[in-house]
């Protein structure tokens, strides 16, 4: 930060002024913006605050996947996002999809892809058995923890 | 004369082009999707025009309704940042066809260089020496491309840039697998999952050299260091590259203006190299025909901004700075701060960010769009913030860093500042002995 509507020169330059004296720290309040500048050890920081018309938690939420988590049925696993992000069903768009209602997991098998923050994280089945609900669509937002699928597991 | 200038980029690029704009007396046009509505360079521009829903596709990758909303707004001009759709020469056709000018290259050079392929042919076309290896259509044509090149190689998505899509490949049992990977990302991040294949060079260092064009003639802002990488994302990027013999920097320099100047080249642009960390032979590996995420390392050495020439030679005019004028001083270090767990394999660390204390002082800059309670959203890259110390030599830059680092702090999402002191504390570092390979024989202890 430090370049709007202040500059980093200018930054340091109240840094250097304070730097000449016995003062630890210095809060600037306007109407745009507040700007703390601190001693800290040898060194010197700056905190930025600016006013915001609304609740950041507004923005950030994903959309949550889907209806709500339809009953598991007894002994049913879930596989879950580990982060949030948007969830893809196959390796690349247009191509088949990892897995199939019915298909035949091992828990190492991967069922779909996460992306979050331009990264590919591959999701595992994490179980072995046999796919009985895919609740996430294709390409659909997720929340971290949100179910995606579920797997009956094979019995032992 | 540009007057109203529409941003096509988000974070920290947004607002370091906001300010640049500001300095010239130019109105700031910024597009944002949903989830960047209450972000600083939206609060900081002086007017914002909703593009779409959060997802990229949907928002800062969608071509027509960011030409539209730049024609809404009135734009004479389009900065696309980096990244995105910078490099798109389909965008750029689009934008020059609503009368708007494109603050970049014209669409012959981001057609030339935004395909490796074609990339890697003109660069031999200009006398630049390329790494073996090339551009596959398919699953078989990559195995049978692999087994010229041999182990370990490189998979790279054609239309890719930034490592994303990019994938190493040590033994023949794991290329399909990274293969699927590689694909998937370059189609996701670029909409095209083409991939390259290319002989691996185990003891690289990663050596970029900035230039300046005006479509006629062209200068050259030095060399970048950008070896310390993890997975082909950059993490540390210092000017100039510690190190070089002269008559290596001579060599890289030239042949990268020579290249710019074969392709008449306007605009800032970045031709990357592999070099040889012991007999400094190199390869041009591509150009980026955009502004990089570490310009500010050579705008430290060289006092020039290199927004504010981008924006000049878009406005036509000729290079206003001679090869002679352009003077470099003293050392620059740039740290990428990203909302990501280092400890826990780099995993993704978006939500809001409850308190930011950046470091301040002489040779200290912050680009950054995050203060406290900023918002890391999932949907885009993790760059949260990027700290440039500059001194009048390495060591003192490299003081200053430690220095810095040491007050930086950053709460609510898991950021790398961890990583770069460690990097910091590495004997390597210190010594400027730098290659691709730094990475894997840090000690995270």
């Amino acid at each position: 930060m430090g370049d709007l509507p202040l500059t980093p020169d200018d930054v340091a330059e109240i840094v250097a002024i304070l730097d000449a004296t016995p003062y630890q720290r210095i809060d600037i309040r306007t109407k745009r913006f507040n700007l703390s500048v601190a001693r800290s050890g040898a060194g010197w920081t700056q905190s930025w605050e600016w006013p915001r018309g609304d609740t950041p938690e507004a923005a950030v939420a994903v959309k949550s996947t889907g209806p709500e988590e339809t009953p598991a049925v007894d002994g049913q696993v879930a596989v879950r996002a580990l982060l949030p992000g948007s969830f893809y069903r196959s390796p690349q768009p247009g191509a088949a999809p990892f897995v199939e209602l019915g298909s035949v997991v091992e828990p190492g098998t991967v069922v779909g892809i996460i992306e979050t923050m331009k990264l590919m994280t591959p999701v595992h089945a994490g179980v072995g058995g046999t796919v009985v609900a895919i609740l996430a669509e294709n390409a659909a937002p997720v929340d971290a923890q949100a179910v995606l699928m579920r797997v009956q597991p094979a019995a032992p | 004369m540009i007057r109203r200038l529409f941003i096509a980029n988000r974070g920290e690029i947004a607002l370091r082009i906001i300010r640049t704009a500001r300095r010239l007396g130019i109105t700031s046009l910024l597009g944002v999707s949903e989830a960047d509505l209450l972000s600083l360079p939206a609060a900081q521009a002086d007017e914002v025009v909703l593009i779409g829903p959060p997802p990229s596709s949907a928002s800062y990758l969608a071509i027509d309704k960011i030409v539209a909303a730049a024609r809404a707004a009135k734009a004479d001009a389009l900065h696309p940042g980096y990244g995105f759709l910078s490099e798109n020469a389909t965008f750029a056709r689009a934008v020059a066809a609503a009368g708007i000018s494109f603050v970049g290259p014209g669409v012959a050079s981001l057609e030339a260089m935004g395909d490796k392929l074609r990339a890697r042919h003109i660069g031999v076309e200009a006398g630049l020496p390329v790494v073996p290896g090339g551009e596959t259509a398919d699953r078989d044509a990559v195995h049978a491309r692999a087994s010229v090149t041999g182990f370990p190689l490189l998979l790279k998505a054609v239309a890719g840039g930034g490592g994303r899509g990019m994938k190493r490949v040590d033994v023949p049992e794991e290329l399909d697998r990274q293969l699927d990977l590689a694909m998937s990302e370059a189609g996701a991040a670029f909409g095209d999952p083409r991939i390259y294949v290319e002989r691996y060079i185990e003891r690289g260092r990663h050596i970029e050299v900035q230039i300046l064009g005006d479509g006629v003639d062209a200068v050259h802002l030095g060399t970048r260091d950008c070896s310390i990488q993890r997975r082909f994302q950059k993490l540390v990027e210092e000017a100039p590259a510690p190190g070089l013999p002269a008559s290596a920097y001579e060599a890289l320099t030239s042949s990268a203006v020579r290249l710019a100047r074969h392709l008449r080249y306007r605009g800032v642009g970045t031709v990357e190299y592999l070099v040889d960390a012991q007999t400094f032979e190199f390869f041009f590996l591509e150009m980026n025909a955009r502004i990089q995420v570490e310009h500010p390392v050579t705008e430290a050495i060289t006092g020039l901004d290199l927004v504010e020439q981008q924006l000049l030679v878009a406005e036509g005019h000729p290079l206003g700075i001679a090869q002679e004028a352009v003077r470099f001083i003293g050392h620059a270090i740039e740290v990428r701060i990203n909302a990501e767990d280092w400890l826990e394999d780099f995993r993704p660390s978006p939500g809001i960010v409850s308190h930011a204390r950046w470091p301040a002082g002489r040779g200290i800059r912050v680009d950054s769009h995050i203060a406290g309670g900023g918002i890391v959203p999932p949907h885009y890259d993790s760059l949260i913030g990027k700290l440039i110390v500059s001194g009048g030599n390495r060591e003192e830059a490299v003081i200053r860093l430690g220095a810095a680092l040491e007050v930086l702090d950053i709460q609510g999402v898991a950021t790398t500042a961890g990583l770069h002191r460690h990097i910091l504390r590495d004997s390597r570092f210190m010594r400027g002995e730098v290659d691709t390979r730094f990475f894997e024989g840090l000690n995270r202890g």
